[in-house]
């Protein structure tokens, strides 16, 4: 059955620069947000914008996220036609086999999951960034303009933009130059690394480039200045609105920290864009006589005995008497002992945290402190206060 | 494994919960902050692998259909068995039975068709967390027609006046089904039979003229019967009246009760609603409270049940109350000893007072 459009969500990162969060999951299964993972974005983006074909590929640790997808019912991705399929690399009779060698090679070795809808477009996603788009909006952009390919850009401050892919565009908003991460950026909009491609044109360039032996296979480094090369009609698409790569701990705790500012640029309350999750079904929060709770997120299934000040709480955590947490993220089903302290932190699923344990630096110039973990870190803070 | 159907049989609760059941049968009022009624009874089929339910609904039942859909929150939306939600649509023209005996009989096919051999009838009323598996177990090793559950209370409160008690010989037989105000054993509505027995008994029953299965079908026949009595002794609500609902609700926020009825090993689902996690501002004040997902709260809160999606702004104070989901509360307003149900709004500095044995109980979508 044809389909206009299908979106394939790349989500075989390592995302090593998230440590040890990432020691047993891809990057796209993190958390995020009291509730979420990182994928949950992207797929509910998909069906909130009419997007009902997703491919996922998958490479690195895929048990979690496999088992977290399912068959999609949690974003509404269980369909007759389409819905979502998680595409490992596989063996194939006459290539063989092995894994995807980059991000266009991933996509390449799909083609016949892809060539199953007859798609007019392919969108390409990545899991590792939290925002909410309508990608139907930069569809209708992408017809309109009659382009070959439409890259969503987003403004960023000219002090960062040599850290971002840049694209530098004339007036009608197309694409003259892609510079990946150049020391003087002629140009602040940054690659959201959302693309949407006619199926047809990326199909020939994903074949070309699988037969070119220098190419690294990626769409940033190797696709896109091809296309680019050969003057394809390429257009920019401004996004408006929140986007955050959450590739380190310090942006990922920095993301969980977005979501207590008074004014939200991420709103999850909203009805009309929900970010849909696998319920972790689990009764009220409850909030105790000795609890004190200011400027936080939390979740179904905690107890909360102790002071929460500036965090995020997902499911299933409990805190005991005395305890304090602030500026922190508290990962699902940890249990915090009592008198604990843990200060700008980030507290991995599961973390067991004993009695009067001290986690964490309160300067606000300080690093970051992952538990993940959970053994060493502890006794290195219980001996730290053996020594006090 | 011994296969086992479920019946909810709604037909003789009565919408005694004032308010909160003028639109609603009280198998469908939301309870602890995030639940109805009902769940409780289809999460401990479900748990005890009971998969295939049918639901006996008479009046009322259109929040019941919409908050059930087809059993996919207990995993119920099956192939083979799930959830049949089954109203009163009849037209045997030769029919003759009457109360819930028309229930049972025009839905007879259920009971014929299903491939268990026992089944489990229930109501909605007794929230409690029982293994039904371990009922079936002690109803074989007792040899008897039908099993019976009940509860030991401690105390009798006034919700136990219209309940029905046993009496229990020492082998756990019960020799009397009544309504006397001292005993402790409290009838649980809920029991266990064979499903050929059940057959049987609904014909025998039509036959004879009865218009309740359980009273005029099982108890009048109590000498012949052989009814045991099984024991349950979890965490027990019987909630058939305002008061009680309200005190029932506000016994969850002490962690003992509320752990023997959440467990994590049977634990009770219901319906998702995707709601992100509540938000609480630097202005926030809450203690001793149970809140749902997708709460905003500025203001401040003791000893209540929040349900889902309920925003409390700054200056607003709410005690010993029961908020149902999105309702509103304005800065400034107060609240102490109310019941609000669901879609209600309460507009700047309005205040409203209940007592605790009577709380001021508002019904749905009423602004103020």
């Amino acid at each position: 059955m044809k389909k206009e459009c299908v979106a394939m969500l790349l989500a075989g990162g390592q995302g090593t620069r998230l440590k040890s969060l990432t020691k047993q999951i891809a990057k796209p299964a993190v958390y995020f947000g009291g509730k979420y993972r990182i994928i949950d974005f992207p797929l509910s983006n998909c069906t909130n914008s009419g997007i009902d074909t997703v491919g996922v590929l998958t490479q690195y640790e895929p048990l979690i996220l496999n088992n977290y997808i399912g068959i999609g019912s949690d974003w509404d991705l269980d369909r007759k036609y389409g819905g979502v399929s998680v595409l490992p690399p596989y063996v194939q009779s006459e290539e063989g086999g092995g894994w995807y060698t980059g991000t266009a090679n991933a996509i390449y070795r799909n083609i016949k999951f892809l060539n199953q809808y007859d798609p007019d477009h392919v969108l390409v996603l990545s899991g590792d960034h939290i925002y909410k788009m309508d990608y139907s909006d930069m569809l209708d952009y992408h017809k309109a303009s009659g382009a070959d390919a439409t890259i969503s850009v987003i403004e960023v401050p000219w002090e960062e933009a040599s850290r971002f892919g840049l694209m530098n565009t004339n007036d009608s908003g197309v694409i003259t130059e892609f510079d990946e991460k150049p020391e003087h950026p002629k140009s602040n909009l940054a690659s959201m690394g959302v693309y949407i491609f006619r199926w047809d044109i990326l199909k020939r360039y994903l074949i070309d480039d699988a037969n070119n032996e220098n190419s690294s296979n990626d769409f940033g480094k190797d696709i896109i200045p091809a296309m680019l090369g050969d003057y394809k009609k390429m257009m920019a698409y401004t996004f408006d609105g929140y986007w955050k790569d959450v590739g380190t701990v310090a942006s990922l705790w920095e993301a969980n920290m977005d979501l207590l500012k008074e004014k939200q640029e991420l709103e999850l309350n909203d009805y009309s864009w929900r970010i849909y999750s696998k319920s972790p079904n689990q009764p009220p929060q409850y909030i105790s006589h000795e609890a004190t709770v200011h400027n936080a997120l939390i979740n179904e299934g905690c107890r909360i005995h102790g002071t929460i000040d500036h965090s995020v709480i997902f499911y299933g955590v409990h805190v005991k008497e005395g305890s304090i947490i602030q500026d922190s993220v508290i990962m699902p089903e940890a249990k915090i002992g009592k008198n604990v302290t843990i200060n700008r932190a980030i507290i991995a699923a599961g973390s067991v945290i004993e009695d009067g344990a001290v986690i964490g630096d309160p300067s606000p110039k300080s690093d970051i402190t992952l538990v993940a973990d959970e053994d060493s870190v502890l006794a290195k803070s219980y001996l730290e206060q053996i020594i006090k | 494994m011994d296969r086992i159907a479920g019946i909810i049989n709604l037909d003789h609760e009565q919408d005694v919960l004032d308010e909160l059941t003028y639109f609603r049968c009280s198998a469908a009022v939301p309870f602890a902050g995030r639940y109805r009624m009902i769940d409780f009874t289809i999460s401990n089929m479900s748990n005890s692998r009971i998969e295939s339910i049918a639901v006996f609904a008479r009046r009322k039942y259109r929040s019941l259909m919409d908050h059930l859909e087809q059993g996919k929150a207990w995993d119920l939306d099956r192939k083979r068995g799930g959830l049949f939600i089954l109203p009163p649509d009849w037209n045997d023209p030769t029919d003759i039975s009457k109360g819930d005996l028309q229930h049972f009989h025009n839905n007879i096919d259920f009971i014929t068709r299903t491939l268990a051999d026992y089944v489990v009838v229930s109501g909605t009323q007794n929230i409690c967390n029982i293994n039904f598996r371990e009922v079936l177990e002690e109803h074989k090793a007792s040899g008897a027609d039908v099993t019976v559950v009940y509860k030991k209370v401690e105390e009798l409160y006034p919700e136990h006046k219209r309940a029905h008690k046993l009496t229990i010989d020492e082998s756990g037989r019960v020799t009397d089904i009544h309504n006397d105000q001292r005993s402790n054993n409290v009838y649980m509505d809920m029991y266990i039979l064979e499903k050929n027995y059940l057959y049987g008994m609904i014909e025998d029953c039509i036959a004879h003229g009865c218009s309740h299965f359980f009273l005029d079908g099982i108890k009048a026949r109590l000498p012949q019967i052989h009814m045991h009595a099984y024991e349950y002794e979890g965490a027990h609500a019987l909630i058939n009246s305002v008061e009680s609902y309200y005190r029932h609700s506000a016994s969850l926020l002490n962690g003992a009760n509320h752990d023997d009825l959440f467990k994590e090993e049977a634990p009770i689902f219901t319906k998702v609603k995707n709601e992100p996690p509540t938000k609480y501002s630097q202005d926030s004040n809450v203690t001793n409270t149970l809140v749902a997902n997708g709460c905003v709260i500025d203001g401040q809160v003791e000893d209540s049940i929040l349900f889902r999606g309920v925003k409390v702004a700054k200056g607003a104070v709410i005690k010993n109350s029961i908020i149902m989901q999105r309702c509103e509360i304005d800065s400034n307003a107060v609240l102490e000893n109310v019941i609000l149900d669901k879609d209600c709004r309460i507009s700047n500095s309005r205040t409203l007072i209940g007592v605790p044995e009577k709380p001021y109980v508002v019904a749905k979508r009423v602004s103020m």
